[in-house]
C-alpha cells in the first residue's frame, strides 16, 4: 500500500491489481464549510471534470444503476406514474437521475427526446458549501471535487437552500446531506465514476477538465456540422465553471432539458445572509451586549429612594382611609 | 366604578403596608415567564450556533451538531406556545396609552436619574410595551419562516426560493430578538428592584411609587373591596 494511486485521466482504465493508497487527502481539501481558514494545499491537483454529451445519451438509466451499486443505496421503489423518470426525483437514495423532456422543436418541426442526467454539478463557487453552518461538513478538493463529509453533517438542510441547481437530499433516516460525489472514493483510487464507466454509449466521459474541454469542442463542432447551430457546452461562469459539463445541442436554451438553470449563481440572498448578515449581526449583538455591561458598570443605577418608599406608605394609607359612598 | 381594573392586572394587590410591598406577578404568570425565558436561552444559544462558525461548538452543548439540528425547532415551538400564555395575560395592560408618547419623549430623563419628570404610568412603561410587542411580533416571524425552513418535517413546504428568504429573515429577526433580548435583561437590572417581580413576584411600594404610580394608585383605591376581582 506504499504507493499512491494515480490520478485518474479517464473512466475507462481499469484499476491495478496491486492495491494502491488513496491519493485525495484531507490536505487537497481548497474550500471547506464554516471553516475560514483552511491550510493552503502543498500540491495541486488537476481539475477533473465528467462531461454529459447529452446528444449521444440514450436513457438506459446505466449511470443510474452504477451508481446505486457503487454507492450501496437502496432507493425505494416506486409507482409508475406514465413517466420515464425513475425515480421520480433525485433522493437522499438516488444520486443521479435520468430526466426525460418531450419538445417539439417549432422551427424543425421535429420532435426531439432531451434526455438529461441531473445530479451534482460540482461548481467550483459551490452554493451548498456556502450555505453551510457545519464546519467541514461540504469540502471542495482541489481537483474541484465538491464532498460531503457525513460526520460533519448536521442535516439542517442549509445546503438546499445554497444550491442553484436543486440537487442535496437529506436523508430520513440518517439525517445528511446527500448527493454524488463524483465518485471522490474511486477517484481516489485512479478511477472514474462509476456513471462514467457504466455508460454504454460514452455519453458520459471523464477526465481532466482540460480535456474535457477539448472533448466537447470536438463535439460540438460535430453537432453543428449536422445542423445544430446552437451546440454548445454548458459550463456555467456564474458558479465559476462546473466540473460537471454537459454538452447540449440547444446550448441557448438549456431550460429546455428540464428546467436546467440558464445563468446558476449564487442566490444574492444567501450571499447576502451568509456575507454581511454574519459578521455585522454578530457584531451588533456583540456591541449591544457588552455596551450593557458597562453601563451597567460605570453608570449610576435606578434605585428607589427611601423617600419614595414613604411615600408609597402615605399613598396606601391615604387611599385604605373610608371614604365617603366609596365602600357602597 | 374603582373596582374596575385599568392600570393592573388580576392578582395584582398591595400585599403589606408597613412596608409596602406589592404583589405583581402570580406564581403561575412568574413560572409562565421563565419557561419562556428557559427556551429562548437554549433557542438564542443553539441559534447562534448555526450562525456564526466561530459559535459552532455551542452545539456541544446540547449534545452535537445533529441534536442541536433537532431541538432548535421544538424547543422553539414549546417557547411559541409558552409566549402565547403570557401574550393572553398580558396584552391588555400593554395597549398603548395617552402617557406613552411624553415617557417616549422623555426618555433622556429618565437615563440621566430624572424620573421625577416623567408622567406618572400604569403597570408598563413605552420601554416595557415595546419589548412585549417587539418580541410578539418577532415570534411570529421566527416560528413562521422557522417552519418554513424546519427540513426534518416540512421539506417540501415552501420552494427553494421562498426558503431562502425565510432562512433570511429567519436570522435577521432572531438578531432583533437578541437586541430586545438584551435591552429587557439589562432593563430588569439597571431598575433595581424590578427582578424580584419575577422571581419573589412582589415588589417594594417605593418601586411602584417610583415606576408605576398609577398602578400603584389603582390597587392602593382597591383595598377593602372583594379581593376575588
Amino acid at each position: 500500500m506504499s504507493e499512491r494511486a494515480p490520478e485518474p485521466v479517464t473512466a475507462a482504465a481499469n484499476p491495478p491489481l496491486q492495491p494502491l493508497a488513496s491519493n485525495l487527502l484531507p490536505s487537497d481539501v481548497v474550500k471547506a464549510s464554516a471553516t475560514s481558514n483552511v491550510p493552503a494545499p502543498e500540491r495541486q491537483l488537476t481539475p477533473v471534470a465528467k462531461l454529459i454529451d447529452v446528444s449521444k445519451c440514450i436513457g438506459c438509466k446505466a449511470c443510474q444503476s452504477a451508481c446505486i451499486e457503487w454507492n450501496d443505496t437502496h432507493p425505494d421503489l416506486e409507482e409508475n406514474v406514465g413517466v420515464y423518470e425513475n425515480p421520480h426525483d433525485l433522493t437522499a437514495d438516488m444520486f443521479t437521475l435520468m430526466r426525460f423532456t418531450e419538445y417539439e422543436n417549432p422551427v424543425t418541426n421535429e420532435f426531439e427526446w432531451l434526455i438529461r442526467k441531473d445530479g451534482c454539478m460540482h461548481c467550483a463557487d459551490p452554493g451548498c458549501l456556502k450555505a453551510c453552518p457545519a464546519p467541514g461538513a461540504i469540502v471542495q478538493y482541489s481537483n474541484g471535487i465538491v464532498d460531503f463529509i457525513s460526520d460533519n453533517c448536521i442535516g439542517c438542510g442549509y445546503c438546499i437552500a445554497g444550491c442553484p441547481f436543486n440537487i442535496p437530499r437529506i436523508s430520513k433516516t440518517a439525517h445528511v446531506s446527500k448527493k454524488c460525489t463524483l465518485c471522490s472514493d474511486r477517484v481516489a483510487v485512479g478511477q472514474g465514476p462509476a456513471c462514467a464507466k457504466a455508460c454504454p454509449t460514452k455519453a458520459i466521459s471523464f477526465g481532466t477538465k482540460e480535456d474535457m474541454v477539448t472533448l466537447a469542442n470536438e463535439r460540438v463542432e460535430d453537432l453543428k456540422s449536422r445542423g445544430y447551430d446552437h451546440a454548445g457546452l454548458y459550463d456555467p461562469q456564474g458558479v465559476g465553471g462546473t466540473h460537471v459539463m454537459y454538452v447540449l445541442h440547444h446550448a441557448d436554451q438549456p431550460s429546455l432539458y428540464s428546467g436546467l438553470p440558464e445563468d446558476p449563481q449564487i442566490s444574492p440572498v444567501v450571499r447576502g445572509w451568509k456575507g454581511p448578515a454574519k459578521t455585522v449581526g454578530l457584531a451588533v449583538a456583540g456591541l449591544a451586549a457588552a455596551g450593557a455591561v458597562l453601563h451597567g458598570i460605570f453608570a449610576r443605577p435606578n434605585e428607589v429612594t427611601a423617600h419614595e418608599e414613604g411615600e408609597a406608605e402615605e399613598l396606601v394609607e391615604d387611599r385604605n382611609r373610608p371614604q365617603g359612598g366609596r365602600e357602597a | 366604578m374603582a373596582d374596575k381594573r385599568i392600570y393592573s392586572a388580576p392578582g395584582d394587590r398591595i400585599e403589606t403596608k408597613h412596608p409596602v410591598t406589592v404583589n405583581r406577578y402570580r406564581g403561575y404568570t412568574r413560572l409562565n415567564h421563565w419557561v419562556t425565558a428557559a427556551c429562548m436561552i437554549v433557542l438564542l444559544i443553539s441559534g447562534l450556533s448555526f450562525f456564526h462558525p466561530s459559535l459552532f461548538f455551542l452545539t456541544g452543548l446540547f449534545g452535537g451538531g445533529q441534536t442541536t439540528r433537532w431541538l432548535h425547532p421544538i424547543v422553539g415551538l414549546i417557547l411559541v406556545a409558552s409566549f402565547l400564555l403570557l401574550f393572553a395575560q398580558m396584552w391588555k395592560l400593554n395597549l398603548p396609552r395617552r402617557e406613552d408618547v411624553e415617557w417616549s419623549r422623555k426618555f433622556g430623563d429618565l437615563l440621566q436619574g430624572n424620573e421625577e419628570s416623567l408622567p406618572e404610568l400604569g403597570k408598563y412603561n413605552a420601554g416595557q410595551k415595546m419589548v412585549f410587542w417587539g418580541m410578539s411580533g418577532l415570534i411570529v416571524v421566527l416560528v413562521t419562516t422557522g417552519i418554513m425552513i424546519w427540513e426534518q418535517y416540512f421539506p417540501d413546504l415552501v420552494s427553494i426560493p421562498v426558503r431562502r428568504i425565510a432562512v433570511a429573515v429567519h436570522s435577521l429577526a432572531a438578531l432583533f430578538t437578541i437586541l430586545i433580548f438584551i435591552v429587557h435583561v439589562y432593563a430588569a437590572i439597571w431598575t433595581r428592584g424590578t427582578i424580584r417581580a419575577m422571581t419573589r413576584g412582589t415588589v417594594t411600594g417605593g418601586w411602584a411609587f417610583r415606576h408605576h404610580r398609577k398602578w400603584l394608585r389603582e390597587l392602593a383605591g382597591r383595598q377593602g373591596s372583594d379581593p376575588s376581582k
